[in-house]
């Protein structure tokens, strides 16, 4: 049996209900000769994340979601602030501390396909993090390969194979196996699901469940599908231009939304069901995001909100992420709660 | 009583390639009302877009239409000879495509590209399409719709790009607008604003509308009757108000219960399919659905069953019928969908994943 290397150095971490801190924290990709313009990927994000639940993050696409992901996962340095993974600031390690907290948090990724390198076999891929971390001997590193591969829903002989040789679904599940070979405690998946068919889909969603059950994972789960997100999710984050502007419970964001902009999301989702379609009135935002280089002053929503106060506080004034609403629940907006 | 535009009858497209025979289309039968708004739905790979490529006769190669009958107000559009195809295409059929980009030539103007799919099809005077332009821009809601006329497709973003599209297919006025995936590429806001235009376009216009797509949520917003095809086949048609609240073949069934809904308060298990959709060029015998339905019996291995119909407009492909089965076999359908890895694998002793992260 293989051990992992090394234990969680003190307990009293381990029994802290906050798996995950991110505070204050910033990523600007600078604009090659557009002196100090930037893309401000994410820019100022206070998030907490549970030991043992899945957090749904939405947002529309170039919101900073990606971006914040690599963030947590320490695949992209940030620019400013602090990310604390079970009570230590991996924004601050460098070498083999980095490298063995990284080995806690995996990250799934969108596509199966260029996720996985064509030229080696599916054995292979699923032993590299094994092999990297130098977890195990060689056989056990083979056996514990085809328990991954049983575990996801494949043939464990099926090691020999090459990605191409599969279909989405199973590349997918390829992709989870690799993510969980080295036993990590928290799992980050970048729309993990989209690319899939719907039936499909299915069979990885509740396989995601499942291995949550089983092994206690905390799941950040990151899609542009709301229903999807809301499926997974205990509890959900909804981004906007780099900021966080919401967080609550799955239900309580959908039944007493805060902020205009969550608002405007959760009704603009079309439901599989005739007779609510024919009622179902979605609040139209005006127009599409703005660019995050030069994001609109003072709430940054408030361009496309429905009720933006403006000239006024909404345009001067940046509106703090404060409790509001249910228990448990963030809006950044002055007139959270309002219609 | 209603007037039928699209008349489809035992349409049968193939690509002979390599490997052998793909029976892409393989004996689709449909109709579309003047006005309706019909969606086609099922998985990828299951004959959607080249039954919509085959209606406009674009089917690539090495791709035929090898046989059946598609009436365009009687007229049948497998027979017509170019003059009379170029007419169809420009005057009475346009097609919107999941990428507006594929469709839109980025090296001229937005506003011209609209003008030249009108003077192409000679159906108004060079004058009557310059001022059409800003007005049909302005009627897909593109704000000051006289500038941005002005821009090229790069400067429009992916939301503005698919109403430049609509717009674009919209031209010539026709009567049957074919949209394949118009939302898919879209973030939920913008594809509500797009959604949102197309219903008001059917309702001012009374453009008819083939909806292609996976999103049963955007049939259930947009569509009137349904299609479900599966494998190159039609399995089930029909009001989406009855398909949706008792569909009756196990593809729709299952595939209505794969998806999980928003507005859903508790996460309930989601209902999956085992396995894949098969090989065209290889089919399966009897019921093409048959190595992945929970409600098999033996008859649907060797026969295949014909579209027989089960209601008031509604027809389906199956032996068995949804209403038949069981509430005790459903149950153990939606159970086995448990997964994949299934609960005894995940109960198994797997070494070193032992070391759970809670306990
Ligand atoms: N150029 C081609 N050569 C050979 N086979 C083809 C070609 N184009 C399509 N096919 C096959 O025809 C079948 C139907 O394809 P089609 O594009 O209509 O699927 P679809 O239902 O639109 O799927 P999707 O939802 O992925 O768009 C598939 O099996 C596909 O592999
Ligand atoms: N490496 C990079 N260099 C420059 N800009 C980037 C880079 N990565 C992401 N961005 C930009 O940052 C913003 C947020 O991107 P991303 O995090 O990928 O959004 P999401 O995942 O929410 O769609 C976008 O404007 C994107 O173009
Ligand atoms: S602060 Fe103002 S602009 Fe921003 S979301 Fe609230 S009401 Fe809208
Ligand atoms: S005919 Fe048989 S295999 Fe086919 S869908 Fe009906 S029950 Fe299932
Ligand atoms: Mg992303
Ligand atoms: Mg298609």
């Amino acid at each position: 049996m293989m051990q992992a290397p090394e234990k969680a150095p003190l307990t009293t971490v381990a029994a802290d209900p906050i798996i995950l801190r991110v505070q204050d924290v910033y990523k600007h990709f600078p604009i090659a000769g557009f002196g100090g313009l930037a893309v401000r990927a994410v820019d100022g994000v206070d998030l907490e994340i549970r030991r043992g639940e899945a957090l749904g993050l939405v947002g529309e696409s170039g919101c900073g979601k990606s971006t914040l992901a690599r963030l947590i996962t320490a695949l992209l340095p940030v620019t400013r602030g602090k990310i604390i993974f079970e009570g230590q600031e991996i924004t601050k390690m460098r070498g083999g501390r980095l490298r063995r907290m990284r080995r806690k948090m995996q990250m799934i990724f969108q596509d199966p396909f260029a996720s996985l390198d064509p030229r080696m076999t599916v054995g292979d891929i699923i032993q590299e993090p094994l092999d990297n971390y130098g977890i195990g001997s060689g056989k056990a590193r083979q056996r514990r390969v085809q328990e991954l591969l049983r575990l996801v829903g494949l043939n464990p002989n099926f090691t020999n194979r090459y990605p191409h040789e599969f279909s989405g679904g199973q590349r997918q599940r390829i992709g989870i196996a690799r993510a969980l070979a080295v036993n990590p405690s928290f799992i980050v998946c970048d729309e993990a699901v989209s690319a899939l068919d719907v039936s499909i889909q299915a069979q990885i969603i509740n396989l995601l469940q499942d291995l949550q059950r089983e092994f206690n994972l905390t799941y950040l789960f990151i899609a542009h599908d709301l229903a999807v997100v809301r499926h997974l999710s205990d509890r959900i984050a909804v981004m906007y231009l780099g900021k966080i502007v919401e967080t609550a419970g799955r239900n309580d964001i959908y039944d007493h939304p805060q902020h205009p902009y969550t608002r405007a999301l959760l009704s603009s989702i079309p439901v599989p069901d005739p007779v609510v379609e024919r009622t179902r009135a979605p609040i139209l935002l005006k127009g599409e995001i703005p660019s995050p280089v030069n994001p609109p002053s003072g709430c940054r929503f408030h361009t496309r909100c429905p009720i933006a106060r403006v000239p006024g506080i909404c345009s001067e004034q940046e509106p703090p992420l404060e409790p509001h609403g249910q228990r448990d629940q963030l809006a950044a907006c002055h007139f959270a709660g309002e219609k | 009583m209603a007037q039928t535009l699209l008349q489809v009858e035992d349409l049968h497209t193939q690509f002979f390639t390599s490997r052998g025979v793909v029976r892409a289309v393989d004996g689709v039968s449909l109709h579309i009302d003047v006005g309706e708004t019909l969606g086609v739905v099922g998985e990828s790979g299951c004959g959607k877009t080249i039954t919509a490529l085959s209606i406009l006769r674009l089917v690539p190669d090495p791709g035929k239409i090898v046989s059946g009958r598609i009436l365009f107000r009687g007229n049948d559009v497998v027979k017509m000879d170019d003059d009379e195809i170029r007419d169809f295409r420009g005057n009475d059929v346009a097609m919107i495509f999941q990428d507006p980009m594929t469709s839109l030539n980025p090296v001229t103007r937005i506003g011209s590209q609209i003008e030249e799919a009108m003077t192409a099809h000679k159906r108004f005077t060079p004058e009557q399409a310059k001022s059409r332009v800003i007005e049909l821009l302005t009627r897909v809601r593109v704000p000051s719709a006289e500038t941005r006329a002005k821009d090229y497709p790069h400067q429009f973003s992916g939301g503005m790009r698919q109403r430049a599209m609509i717009a674009m297919g919209l031209a010539n006025e026709p009567s049957l607008l074919i949209a394949d995936e118009p939302t898919t590429a879209l973030d939920v806001t913008v594809q509500a604003q797009i959604i949102q235009l197309m219903k008001q376009l059917n309702r001012e216009l009374g453009t008819a509308m083939m909806l292609i797509t996976h999103n049963m949520a955007l049939v259930a917003s947009l569509c009137q009757r349904v299609v479900v095809m599966y494998a190159g086949r039609v399995v089930e048609e029909g009001p989406v108000e009855q398909i949706f609240k008792s569909p009756q073949h196990p593809y729709t069934w299952s595939l209505l219960r794969s998806v999980p809904r928003v507005d859903e308060a508790r996460k309930d298990r989601l209902v999956s399919i085992k396995g894949l959709p098969p090989d065209l060029s290889n089919p399966p015998p009897g019921c093409k659905f048959h190595p992945r339905c929970p409600f098999v019996i033996d008859r649907c291995r060797v026969e295949e069953p014909p579209l027989g119909e089960v209601g008031p407009d509604q027809v389906a492909r199956c032996w068995v019928l949804m209403r038949n089965v069981s509430e005790g076999d459903v149950a153990t359908a939606k159970q086995s969908s448990i997964s994949v890895a299934a609960a005894e694998n995940l109960k198994a002793p797997v070494a070193d994943i032992g070391t759970k992260s809670g306990s």
